[in-house]
């Protein structure tokens, strides 16, 4: 391992009332199921027209917070504010402007396309047949709107799950995991239309992923959480600015790098070698430095790669709160 | 609301399982009463021959009306089986289904869902009673012709034709009324379990013991059979008798009526605090 990165600032703690800008607001979320805590003093805050990730490994707690933003479960502790409107005592004007999807996506089978939405609009006051095709259209639906849902491929049903969740023109759209099981076909697509409603609809997105290389490619802001606590949260970008970074090192000869390495200990924190190449933790603001050093003292420096993923920043954020 | 229970509709009347009861109805009754035709004379001397030692029957004993009055004596412990299988599916089969998930986060009260779906339930159980008496009387009465109605009422009674059809149009009403509760019951277990076949067994389970304790000579079950609604399930029976005893039928009634009221208050109240994992 390369090293243990775990100085990130970024922590923001939401307990302001809401502004005008912010239209997901989480107040101490917590839930316990029986004596585990499987959410604690969860607060997040999601601006209107955020393309907001949501992240967190397998167990971290993102599903039961995305149920409690949609009301299937209830809260131990906390609440949810969605549009200025408290979930737990407001629920249809708090509703109101949402439409989600959580986990994989479940229909009643039997029944067709239209006649499934048919059902889920009347639960909203009754939605038209036209935008009923126009939801169908957008996921690219309209020539199997009349078969049943059971003919339907995985991906189709996918596709269909973010067609329910526009059929009321809501602000907030909540995705929970749209992308999985999909090939990397579909998963482009889905991707492709996540940008297209929050870009060209205006609309909001919370989106939960456990592919960290789709939030990086479509989120602007972002959360991560851990063990049911929040972890991180803010800009995407400025997440990834700050902090340690890996840089990959190729040079010759290696046991001259070797030696920079060991000698330079105010800009090298840590490093690793395998394979003839050097991983090395640092500040991002002084690799420009160590690569004079590298080529004063005679290495020939075939490569010097900054890697600062969010799937490096993410599995160094948990696997750090792991190792404590 | 009645756009909700439409639609609760349109789901349950466009499941196949739901077609599970009218097609063994289908089967069953034809059945029963194309054989009872063949057998004819035999079906009735069989069943008059005790009568015929002691009695000289003048008319048609044997007719549509007294079929069908047997088939309603010999079925109203397995209907409750077949109205099960969709009351208890209600609310179990969208937690099996995954489609809770679908349904529970648009912006409408929990409590506006449930009542739709209780409400369909209501509904089948309906169309399932009135199928079973248009099925079983209207074939009786096209095979086996109109007539008096001999009946058991704390000894043989013999109704004049004239006299029977409003019966029947009344006992399939208590009848119906009885099965909500079975429907009530089935729909408060499918209220707490994700899988639709618990409550089905359930259901058939709390019969299955409350009949035994309704008709078991005992003296502890005596005493507590007042309270249980077995012994007013087959209500509908009291509307044979002459003159019909309204006070025993409007306290049964009243009974069935109270267990269908606590257990859909039982379902509810699970229903709008249940945590939707599924």
């Amino acid at each position: 391992m390369v090293g243990t990165f775990c100085s990130i600032p970024t922590i923001l703690k939401v307990s302001s009332p809401l502004t005008s800008d912010q239209i997901l607001l989480t107040h101490d979320l917590s839930k316990q199921f029986k004596k585990r805590w499987a959410v604690t003093n969860l607060n997040l805050e999601v601006h209107r027209g955020d393309i907001f990730g949501f992240l967190g490994p397998n167990g971290a707690g993102k599903s039961t917070t995305i149920r409690m933003l949609l009301s299937l479960i209830r809260p131990t502790k906390g609440d949810v504010t969605l549009f200025g409107h408290p979930l737990s005592s407001q629920r249809f004007d708090a509703l109101r402007r949402v439409g989600g999807i959580v986990e994989k996506p479940d229909f009643y089978l039997y029944l067709s396309a239209r006649r499934n939405l048919e059902i889920l609009g009347a639960l909203q006051g009754g939605v038209s047949r036209k935008r009923i095709l126009e939801v169908l259209n957008l996921v690219g639906l309209e020539s199997r709107v009349s078969d049943k849902v059971k003919t339907y491929s995985h991906g189709m049903k996918q596709r269909l799950g973010i067609a329910q969740a526009l059929l009321s023109d809501p602000e907030l759209v909540v995705l929970d995991e749209p992308t999985s099981g999909l090939d990397p076909q579909g998963m482009k697509e889905v991707r492709q239309l996540i940008l297209h409603l929050a870009r060209d609809q205006g609309k909001t997105i919370f989106l939960s992923s456990h592919l960290l290389s789709e939030i990086e490619m479509v989120a602007n802001r972002m959360a991560i959480i851990n063990r049911g606590e929040l972890v991180v949260q803010g800009d995407v970008s400025k997440l990834l600015e700050g902090g340690e970074h890996y840089v990959v090192i190729k040079g010759d000869p290696t046991a001259k790098v070797r030696s920079v390495l060991r000698s330079e200990r105010k800009i090298v924190r840590e490093y690793k070698e395998h394979d003839g190449q050097f991983d090395v933790s640092m500040p991002f603001e002084d690799i420009p430095a160590l690569n004079r050093l590298l080529v004063q003292r005679g290495v020939a420096v075939r490569a010097l790669v900054p890697r600062r993923s969010l799937e490096d920043f993410f599995l160094s954020l948990t696997e750090s709160q792991t190792i404590e | 609301m009645f756009r909700l229970v439409y639609h609760e509709c349109i789901k349950t009347f466009l499941k196949k399982r739901t077609y599970l009861g009218f097609v063994i109805l289908l089967v069953v009754i034809p059945l029963i009463e194309i054989a009872v035709k063949i057998e004819g004379a035999r079906f009735s001397s069989g069943f008059l021959r005790s009568l015929q030692q002691d009695f000289f029957f003048v008319g048609n004993l044997f007719n549509g009306w007294i079929v069908s009055h047997w088939i309603m004596n010999s079925l109203w412990v397995h209907i409750p089986i077949l109205i099960s299988f969709v009351a208890g599916d209600q609310l179990a089969g969208e937690a099996t289904a995954g489609t809770y998930r679908l349904i529970l986060i648009r912006p409408v009260s929990r409590t506006r869902i449930f009542f739709s779906k209780y409400l369909t339930t209501a509904v089948y159980t309906i169309v399932f009673v009135v199928f079973l008496g248009i099925l079983s009387v209207g074939l009786a009465l096209i095979l086996m012709g109109s007539g008096q109605l001999l009946v058991w009422d704390s000894g043989f009674l013999i109704l004049p034709s004239s006299d029977v059809a409003w019966r029947f149009f009344a006992a399939y009403i208590f009848a119906a009324w009885s099965m909500l509760t079975v429907s009530s019951i089935a729909f408060f277990f499918s209220s707490f379990v994700e899988n639709a076949i618990g409550p089905i067994i359930a259901t058939m389970g709390v019969l299955i013991v409350l009949l035994l304790v309704s008709v078991m000579p005992l003296e502890f079950f005596e005493s507590i059979r007042p309270y249980i609604f077995t012994t007013y399930i087959n209500i509908w029976q009291k509307v044979f008798a002459d003159p019909v005893q309204w006070p025993e039928i409007l306290e049964g009634v009243t009974w069935l009526g109270g267990y269908s009221a606590a257990m859909v208050g039982g379902a509810w109240l699970i229903f709008v605090r249940k945590d939707i994992l599924s």
